[in-house]
């Protein structure tokens, strides 16, 4: 069992990262007080951003792990920038969340494709992805050191500083519990004299910029390729954002689930152990217990409580 | 009336954002629209095509739109599709009887099936207040698993192992008359039960005690309650019918279109519903036109790409846009009053036209 779980750990810990990252976006977005299910079509437009990016930058710099961090960098802008539909449409316009969202998805999924043909031929992108590598010292650690520290990705470290910090903004400074205020009572915050919008704003615009981020960091460590999607990567994230119930440590807790479920699943068959298990069960699993999950915290969600409410200032 | 303006107005929208991505890419938008509509238009093979694509559209459009009047939003229709239309595909390679029985069963199987997987969120819902955007996101992948590993297991085709055994000429919904009378084309049996889910649909919707009561828990549930409706009933009730008409849709599509049911893809046409029902609002004819329209972009698409360089995804391109302007249409709705105003204020004097400007801001 021990060795099991040592061997699907790195791969647990590479499908957890993208689903954390946009998750933890998400949460801002959602904070604040803006819904946004269009993280699926986001990611993809990171992946793409990405791809195409790196495609180009390895012509240019052949062999160097430096196209792939200016992918990273500018899918993260792209996926901002992108964002900025939604957060218009949603604020300024009033526009009902989850339609806006559902469009975002459905653009990203047919632009980037129709894109991604015009410009290389095909709908796919291929790339050469990042190198892993062992933690110095880290990795020699019994336990822990096989778990955590070898065969780790840069975007790995990245995500969890990404992680801490979130956590410190949103609990220990000023912005985040203005942030806060704008998910839980708009109007008392507007009171207080913060711009409701601008701070919803910047919540989807994190979501963007995180989201984007994150399928950029699932192709360049598990995918290898564009193909126009994130294999539904997006909504999982919005699972684990539900799931962890709208706290850090929480989505943390989620997506790592999500991640050792999801391998388990995939690497089920040549594992004897697993393999008497018939792999309906372990693929439908994770969905399920997301499912009986809400049920459990359906009396106590901790959801924001102004969360998919257009904010109108003169309606108390 | 001010609905269907702003439908046109985003499909106007749509079509020039089309237009103005074709010309970035280095095509030209005239040729690129006349090959499309060409397409879908240009002989009765090809129109009937078109009304075959969008005949799965108008089941799922109006699925979306059932739940829509009720208040809620189902997602699920991708999934609802797949699981109906997998238990139709189950009962045509399973059973050997008459056509018109055999047939019958199917679309009932298929109604059930999405039904059920439209049931267990509108349970969630009305029983522990679960919301349905993401429990029926969840039962999308729940059915797209379980189909996965049912059809290799128990309807393996002859020669792929990614979709089903071909299903029987009793078992579907083509008929030699359609298909001699649209030149070869695969238009169906599906697109008479989409014409009579739309005159089911609007009859419940607008003629029925339980399409008013539907209608109420959408507009506020909290007065519905206190009015005495059964709100959690009607959730429930509203989301299995939902369910079942995308049920339908996955008849339509894998019997009738297709004639066997492929794995590892969660059909679009459940997330187009959304866009139909949208461009449609909500209502049983505008379902039906948004369907078929749709259907004409997505079946001229291939002739485009054909003769052009145009890539296909144009025509889900140019959808997800409209459906960003459906979406955003407080700033169409904005307009159209703007030059509304504009226009009463050249023709009134100026007291009157204070009035009638008070009466558009109520």
């Amino acid at each position: 069992m021990w060795t099991v779980i040592q061997q699907i750990a790195p791969y647990a810990i590479i499908f957890t990262i993208p689903l954390l990252i946009t998750a933890l976006g998400a949460l801002f977005s959602e904070r604040s007080g803006v819904v946004n299910i269009g993280l699926e079509g986001l990611m993809v437009i990171g992946a793409f951003t990405g791809a195409l990016v790196i495609l180009n930058m390895q012509e240019m710099m052949p062999g160097q792990q430096k196209a792939i961090w200016i992918g990273l960098a500018l899918a993260t802008v792209m996926g901002l920038l992108f964002s900025l539909l939604h957060a218009f449409a949603s604020i300024n316009l009033h526009a009902n969340q989850i339609i806006s969202g559902t469009a975002i998805n459905m653009i990203a999924a047919a632009i980037t494709v129709f894109l991604a043909r015009n410009i290389t031929g095909s709908g796919n992108i291929q790339i050469s992805t990042l190198k892993p590598f062992n933690v110095p010292f880290l990795s020699d650690i019994p336990v822990i050191g096989s778990l955590l520290f070898t065969r780790t990705y840069a975007t790995t470290w990245l995500v969890l500083a990404i992680l801490l910090v979130s956590a410190f903004m949103l609990y220990k400074t000023p912005f985040g519990l203005r942030l806060r205020s704008c998910g839980e009572h708009p109007h008392a915050a507007e009171a207080a004299g913060i711009s409701v919008s601008k701070m919803r704003y910047i919540g989807v615009m994190i979501s963007g910029a995180f989201s984007g981020l994150g399928g950029a960091v699932f192709i360049v460590t598990t995918g290898g390729e564009f193909n126009g999607t994130v294999a539904g990567l997006g909504f999982l994230a919005l699972a684990s954002l539900i799931f962890g119930q709208w706290k850090p440590l929480g989505i943390l807790a989620a997506t790592l689930f999500f991640g050792f479920a999801t391998t388990v699943a995939n690497v089920s068959q040549v594992i004897p152990s697993l393999a008497v298990i018939p792999p309906v069960f372990l693929k439908v699993f994770p969905y399920v217990v997301t499912l009986i999950a809400l049920i459990v915290f359906s009396k106590s969600s901790q959801a924001p409580k102004a969360v998919g409410e257009p904010f109108d200032s003169g309606k108390r | 009336m001010r609905n269907g303006i702003i439908s046109l107005l985003a499909v106007l929208f749509g079509l020039i954002a089309g237009a103005i991505l074709m010309a970035v890419t280095g095509n030209n938008p005239v040729e690129g629209y006349k090959y499309l509509f060409e397409g879908g238009l240009k002989n009765l093979s090809r129109i009937g095509n078109t009304l075959a694509t969008a005949t799965p559209l108008i089941f799922t459009g109006l699925s979306v739109a059932f739940a829509f009047r009720t208040g809620l939003f189902n997602i699920g229709a991708a999934g609802q599709m797949l699981f109906g239309g997998f238990c139709a595909v189950a009962v045509g390679l399973t059973f050997d009887m008459s056509r018109p029985l055999l047939l019958v069963m199917m679309v009932v199987a298929g109604f059930i099936g999405g039904a059920l997987w439209a049931f267990i969120p509108g349970l969630l819902k009305a029983k522990f207040n679960v919301h349905e955007v993401v429990s029926t996101i969840m039962m999308n992948w729940i059915a797209y698993w379980t189909v996965y590993y049912a059809v290799p297991a128990y309807f393996k085709g002859e020669f792929l192992e990614t979709e089903s055994k071909k299903l029987p000429e009793a078992a579907s919904l083509r008929t030699p008359i359609l298909t001699e009378m649209f030149d070869g084309s695969y238009i169906n049996l599906g697109l008479f039960i989409a014409a009579i889910a739309v005159i089911i649909f609007s009859f419940i919707i607008n003629k029925t005690t339980l399409g008013f009561e539907l209608k109420a828990v959408g507009f506020n549930r909290d007065s519905a309650e206190y009015a005495g409706i059964a709100v959690n009933r009607s959730i429930v009730t509203s989301m299995v019918i939902a369910g079942g008409l995308a049920g339908l849709g996955g008849v339509a599509f894998y019997a009738g279109n297709a004639t066997s049911i492929q794995i590892g893809i969660l059909p679009t046409q459940g997330f187009d519903g959304i866009a139909v029902a949208l461009l449609g609002a909500n209502t049983g004819i505008g379902v039906l036109l948004a369907a078929i329209f749709f259907g004409l972009l997505y079946s001229g698409r291939g002739f485009m790409n054909a003769m052009t360089e145009i890539p296909p995804e144009i025509a889900d391109s140019i959808i997800a846009i409209i459906i960003y302007f459906a979406a955003t249409s407080i700033l169409i709705d904005r307009m159209i009053r703007y030059f509304i105003n504009k226009k009463k204020n050249k023709k009134q004097p100026a007291i009157v036209q204070t009035t009638t400007e008070k009466k558009e801001e109520v």
